[in-house]
């Protein structure tokens, strides 16, 4: 901090604050609303909670989207982890560019051309090897950790720039292989990463709409899929009860993994001090 | 002789090794080719080939099969090979007024969402960096909430403010500024407001990350040598957080041009993007050489900013 905040950036904060937070605060008000219409307020209720715990689709679609993005969080972070050290730790190979390239491309390309061209994908490879067979779990996770591992590998790389090598170093230097090297000292070191690029591929997985709306097949409904057939006809009350379970879970997950990381990093400054201290 | 014997006990007592040590032995020997290998065969085989194919659909014709176009290479009786290209569906996409249209407006809705997301997000994020060292973070975990937060859901949120009789109308009835309702969803308008609000963290958080790492003595310099702020901010910091803002607008323009959701349920049918276009060529019409080129010319209007996007990524993931 070199100066303070005129007024004119204390306003937009406060502005720009309000323009992401009021919109869903109103979600969250209108979930309590009794009434059948979501804009008319027919005072507070719960009865679209109830509503929304008896409906057994719901649930089933819940089930199936958990699971999905549990296998591909975690199959996400071993294969971004290894794309990441790959990156940044071994300095050039052959491929390096291409690699560079396929890690950073699903980061920004619309979601509607990586559905579609995973789809064909996935049924040139059913016509030739007579795998994945029927679409759905398998390929919405396969789907989703193709996307997932570009995140975090992201995720991996900062961390791995931010942190040196010089403990690797000394670990090698002292005649560990490196395999040794990767379990003794990187990947403890890496460990906030590992546990927010985790999260980020969980989240991002529970979140897709358009990818998995590709390469779902009959029967197998994401939450996202089941929330965005019901809201495309227009609003409804159950569904801003779910959306306010949704919010309320990850608001929660996520202050939680912050207050988490937050004090990771302040032990991790105390140390350095400490040890910058012992130095000198 | 005697070396000999005295060697074969030792090899026979030396314990046989379990399928697991052999193959760990195996990874720690190709522990190099093993950490590359597995994440390159997996992005090549579900991220770039797919291209391929769906370059190779492109070039077909709408056929009743299942899949429904016609092969690219047949095998006809005696051994002759046909190879078909159809140019048919490109030479229709750029001839029809429709898609071109969509093209345009697509690009125009997204170029100015971003000039948007970059006028609001700039300030947002000078104004995080500059805070005090406890408000910085609360700050940033603010602004980071939202983006965990479900895209769909936030996108719903502003079909409940933005409806005939949502929220903001009812506000402003209530309060006798207006008669009627005045009509927001289903507009150009509801679908800026989509992507500027699900885009906005997008930008501010590159452009955080560069600034954070400004040097506040040049700003000190300028400023003790008699520049003025507006000129120093011109001078400057702008042309220092130039990284940042070329990323944040990247990663908000490259997806917003494809973007489905929004102008689906903001938009309603009456604002046509590309990604709306492609996504019903492909599941209510089924026509999915059309919906393949229609696929492909897109990717073509975005490599350059993706080839962009990618050099400044390469090159903040080298520079500590």
């Amino acid at each position: 901090m070199y100066s303070r905040r005129s007024r004119f950036l204390t306003i937009m904060l406060i502005l720009g604050l309000a323009f992401f937070y009021i919109p869903m605060i109103m979600l969250v008000i209108y979930s309590f609303n009794d009434s059948k219409l979501v804009p008319v307020w027919g005072g507070w209720s719960v009865r679209w909670y109830q509503v929304l715990f008896e409906s057994e689709e719901v649930w089933s679609a819940v089930a199936l989207s958990l699971k999905i993005a549990f296998i591909n969080a975690t199959c996400a972070t071993i294969l971004g982890t290894m794309a990441g050290l790959a990156m940044v730790r071994f300095g050039r190979f052959r491929g390096r560019t291409l690699f560079g390239g396929l890690l950073v491309a699903p980061l920004v390309m619309p979601e509607v051309i990586t559905g579609l061209s995973l789809l064909v994908m996935f049924i040139a490879l059913n016509q030739l090897f007579g795998w994945p067979g029927e679409r759905g779990f398998t390929t919405i996770t396969i789907a989703h950790i193709t996307f997932s591992l570009a995140y975090v590998a992201v995720t991996i790389q900062a961390r791995l720039t931010g942190m040196g090598e010089t403990l690797e170093e000394a670990a090698a230097d002292l005649g560990a292989k490196p395999f040794k090297v990767l379990t003794a000292i990187t990947l403890p070191r890496l460990t906030p990463a590992l546990v927010s690029g985790w999260l980020l591929a969980f989240t991002l997985s529970l979140d897709d709409l358009v990818i998995a709306s590709f390469v779902t097949g009959p029967g197998a409904n994401t939450l996202p899929i089941l929330i965005f057939s019901r809201i495309r006809t227009g609003l409804r009350p159950d569904i801003n009860a779910l959306a306010t379970i949704i919010i309320l879970a990850v608001a929660i997950c996520i202050s939680i993994a912050a207050i988490l990381m937050f004090r990771q990093q302040r032990a991790d400054m105390l140390d350095q001090q400490m040890a910058a201290r012992e130095d000198t | 002789m005697t070396d000999v014997k005295a060697q074969k006990p030792t090899i026979a007592a030396a314990p046989r090794k379990t399928v697991f040590q052999r193959f760990m032995r195996r990874v720690q020997n190709n522990f190099r080719l093993i950490i590359i290998a597995v994440p390159l065969v997996w992005l090549v085989l579900f991220f770039l080939a797919p291209f391929f194919i769906v370059a190779k659909i492109s070039l077909a014709e709408l056929a009743i099969a299942s899949p429904p176009f016609t092969p690219m290479i047949e095998w006809l009786d005696g051994g002759v090979v046909t190879i078909r290209l159809v140019f048919d569906n490109f030479a229709y996409i750029l001839n029809d007024s429709l898609y071109f249209d969509t093209y345009v407006n697509s690009l125009k809705i997204s170029v100015t969402s971003t000039i948007i997301c970059l006028l609001l997000g700039y300030p947002i994020a000078y104004a995080i960096v500059r805070s005090g060292p406890v408000a910085k973070p609360l700050l940033l975990f603010a602004i980071i909430l939202p983006f965990w937060t479900s895209f769909l859901l936030r996108v719903y949120a502003w079909m409940g403010l933005l409806a005939d009789q949502g929220t903001i109308n009812n506000l402003l009835l209530r309060l006798g500024l207006i008669d009627e309702p005045i009509r927001m969803l289903y507009t150009e308008f509801a679908v800026y407001v989509g992507i500027v609000y699900t885009y906005m963290p997008f930008m501010i958080l590159p452009l955080y990350a560069n600034m954070e790492k400004l040097d506040g003595s040049l700003n000190e310099a300028a400023a003790d040598l008699g520049s003025r702020p507006t000129n120093t901010f011109f001078r400057v910091t702008l042309p220092l957080t130039m990284p940042g803002i070329i990323a944040g607008s990247l990663l908000v323009f490259i997806p917003a041009t494809g973007e489905y959701v929004i102008p689906d349920l903001l938009g309603g049918g009456n604002v046509q993007m590309i990604g709306r276009v492609l996504f019903n060529e492909f599941s209510s019409n089924s026509d999915w050489p059309v919906a393949a080129a229609v696929a492909i010319v897109l990717l073509f209007l975005l490599v350059i900013p993706i080839i962009i996007f990618q050099y400044f990524q390469g090159k903040a993931s080298q520079d500590p």
